[in-house]
């Protein structure tokens, strides 16, 4: 994915970050709500803190937009220390929650209030509020109270308003929350466009991890107050550092067991999971031969799993990882079934197919005696 | 249509007959010709004209109107600005017993309240007058504002605040551009409430007012002790007349905005 004209200044060592998190501890009394963070953000990114309620996320954005303080530790914005700079100091501005529309001003005045403060003339203003309304759509409301609009439009407005100044970085305090799936999806691609086009750089907490995937160029997967994984959402998907994230992100199928060093003569190197009683060893050869002895995790996303009702060739590439199971249950979402295939053991697996077939001719019922199977390469290895 | 049962209008008669009957007779009274207050000798408006040549009682009406306009906007900004910083300061140890000393003047009995600015004023030296009378009703209805407005703070969205902190105004610009708009509804009621308050206050006026100073209640009770007039009657009927046309109108104001907000917002809902 990554070639030279992509953006990704976080692999560039030259690259100046515009926001420094350095070994930042935030406690409210004896909670600790950020613990030694440390993380470097870059201008022009969209970056998406992603994580459970409660794992420190919208702490992180609070001191970025100077609401909180860090307990220990430093945060820079353009290589300067945001210790003692007050919120109406800081050239940040944020996307409330709430959206925290002033309700005794209307549309136009709410978008031109962080004009006004700066003191600027009243022409500027005037263009300045003209064009914000232009870019979210707005003109028609402008003199409407926020209590007049719909929900889609007060979120816009909300936009529109911390987007007004023109700040070096916007904080996005799950923006979209307040909306149904259809505008929610639709307003994910708005911003990204509006981001796109004002070159600002974003920074967006958030709960839901598809929106966090569809809008972000990183990710930064949290818990308890630490960054888990930062990586680009094709990474955090493909390649999770930790069964957490594995977890976390998507749905996956969880198979614990030992690790030994492949012995066979192949030369294809990997290791085999001993991981249950009666099953054959699985076998990841994209697996690092380090882990050998030691208890792993096999994370395997549902959509890597065929399914099907002839054991596939043992000679082919997922004759090698094959296991009987029952079919116990099917979701069917309409574009993609989801099977839950029973082995003998009782563990469960989740197995996904693409529904290109109408559903007469599908071949696969409840109760079927079934193969799952999947590459030695389909899986990741996790310690842990 | 529900039936009205005859249970429910002889109580909703009685209720009203109650509050109102010794009001009604009074307006009526004070239309009376006769001086003698409880025999009717038919309808006049003379003693409306004697009560506006009487200097007396129009100086002692100017006096409670001063005292009550300046001390009720005195205990609007100070009992404003504890509620602010009592809502505002979160958890510090003590608040509890800042937050019980700003409420303690309710439960006072008036008499202590009155006897204690007594002394103070006069441990002072301070002559006693109109000032006096101000800083005693400001003293004790800046407790009523204060738990008018705290309890709209409570329920106040910080995040407004912060977001005008956010785009950029100083913390007194964002109190004074989008806290106080919004509070305002509380804030105004806070001041009718001092102003009633200080109107029709007796005890802690005669405590504190010196020979210079009559508030139209001291004037009235000491009026009352020599026999009711007339006078007092067509006084007392211009007085409810003020405050039901201010209770009217308040109300009348508040329900239209709030069927305003409704409407606006279900036809926004709609778009």
């Amino acid at each position: 994915m990554v070639n030279s004209t992509s953006f990704a200044p976080w692999n560039d060592p030259h690259a100046k970050p515009l926001i420094q998190f350095k070994n930042v501890t935030k406690r409210f009394g004896a909670f600790v709500a950020i613990e030694d963070l440390t993380q470097d953000i870059f201008a022009q990114e969209f970056f998406a803190l992603l994580g459970p309620s409660g794992c420190g996320k919208t702490t992180m954005m609070r001191m970025l937009a100077g609401f909180e303080t860090p307990t220990q530790g430093q945060i820079l914005i353009d290589g300067q220390d945001m210790a003692n700079v007050p919120p109406n100091k800081r050239a940040v501005n944020m996307m409330f929650q709430s959206y925290a529309l002033f309700p005794h001003l209307s549309v136009w005045e709410n978008i031109a209030f962080g004009l006004k403060r700066d003191g600027k003339s009243k022409s500027e203003i005037e263009t300045r509020v003209a064009e914000m309304l232009r870019l979210t759509r707005l003109e028609k409301f402008k003199s409407r109270k926020p209590h007049q609009i719909s929900g889609g439009q007060r979120q816009r407005v909300a936009l529109a308003r911390s987007l007004a100044k023109g700040p070096k970085l916007l904080l996005l305090d799950e923006p979209l929350g307040a909306l149904d799936k259809k505008l929610r999806e639709e307003t994910q691609f708005e911003l990204m466009d509006i981001q796109e086009k004002t070159g600002t750089t974003f920074v967006i907490v958030t709960h839901d991890q598809e929106e966090a995937m569809t809008v972000a160029s990183r990710v930064a997967v949290m818990d308890e107050g630490r960054i888990v994984q930062v990586d680009t959402p094709d990474k955090i998907y493909e390649e999770p550092n930790s069964v957490y994230v594995a977890d976390f992100i998507g749905d996956v199928n969880l198979l614990r067991g030992q690790a030994t060093a492949r012995k066979d003569g192949s030369g294809d190197g990997g290791i085999s999971i001993a991981w249950a009683m009666e099953q054959p060893d699985l076998i990841a050869s994209n697996a690092d031969q380090a882990l050998t002895n030691k208890s792993v995790t096999l994370a395997l996303r549902p959509e890597k799993v065929a399914i099907s009702k002839e054991r596939p060739p043992e000679d082919g590439p997922s004759g090698i990882n094959a296991l009987e199971g029952t079919v116990i249950d099917i979701g069917y979402l309409g574009n993609l079934s989801t099977y839950h295939v029973q082995l003998a053991d009782g563990t469960m697996i989740k197995a996904q197919a693409t529904n290109t077939r109408r559903v007469a001719r599908r071949d696969i019922s409840w109760e079927d005696t079934v193969w799952v199977s999947f590459t030695t390469t389909a899986g990741v290895v996790l310690e842990g | 249509m529900r039936r009205f049962s005859r249970f429910n209008a002889v109580s909703l008669t009685l209720g009203f007959a109650f509050l109102y009957l010794p009001m009604l007779i009074l307006v009526i009274y004070s239309f009376n010709s006769n001086k003698l207050v409880t025999v009717w000798a038919g309808f006049s408006t003379k003693w409306y004209g004697e009560l506006f040549q009487n200097e007396a009682f129009l100086d002692a009406a100017w006096v409670t109107l001063r005292v009550a306009v300046i001390s009720s906007t005195l205990a609007t900004i100070l009992g404003t600005m504890a509620a602010y910083a009592l809502v505002r300061a979160g958890r510090f140890s003590g608040r509890t017993l800042f937050s019980g000393m700003i409420y303690a003047p309710l439960v006072m009995p008036e008499v202590i309240t009155g006897l204690s600015l007594l002394l103070l004023f006069i441990g002072i030296g301070l002559d006693r007058g109109v000032f006096t009378i101000i800083l005693a009703h400001t003293t004790f209805s800046m407790a009523f504002v204060s738990v008018v407005v705290s309890s709209r703070l409570v329920s106040f969205d910080r995040s407004l605040e912060e977001a005008a902190l956010d785009l950029g105004a100083t913390p007194f610009d964002a109190f004074r551009l989008v806290t106080l708009p919004i509070i305002a509804p509380a804030v105004i009621s806070g001041w009718l409430l001092a102003f009633t308050l200080s109107l029709d206050d007796l005890v802690i006026a005669s405590f504190t007012s010196g020979p210079s100073a009559t508030t139209l209640p001291i004037k009235i009770f000491s009026a009352v002790r020599l026999g009711v007039s007339p006078e007092i009657n067509a006084l007392s009927t211009i007085m409810i007349g003020l405050v039901t046309v201010g209770v009217i109108t308040a109300s009348l104001v508040s329900k239209n905005t709030a069927l305003r907000h409704e409407r606006d917002a279900k036809a926004a809902e709609r778009t």
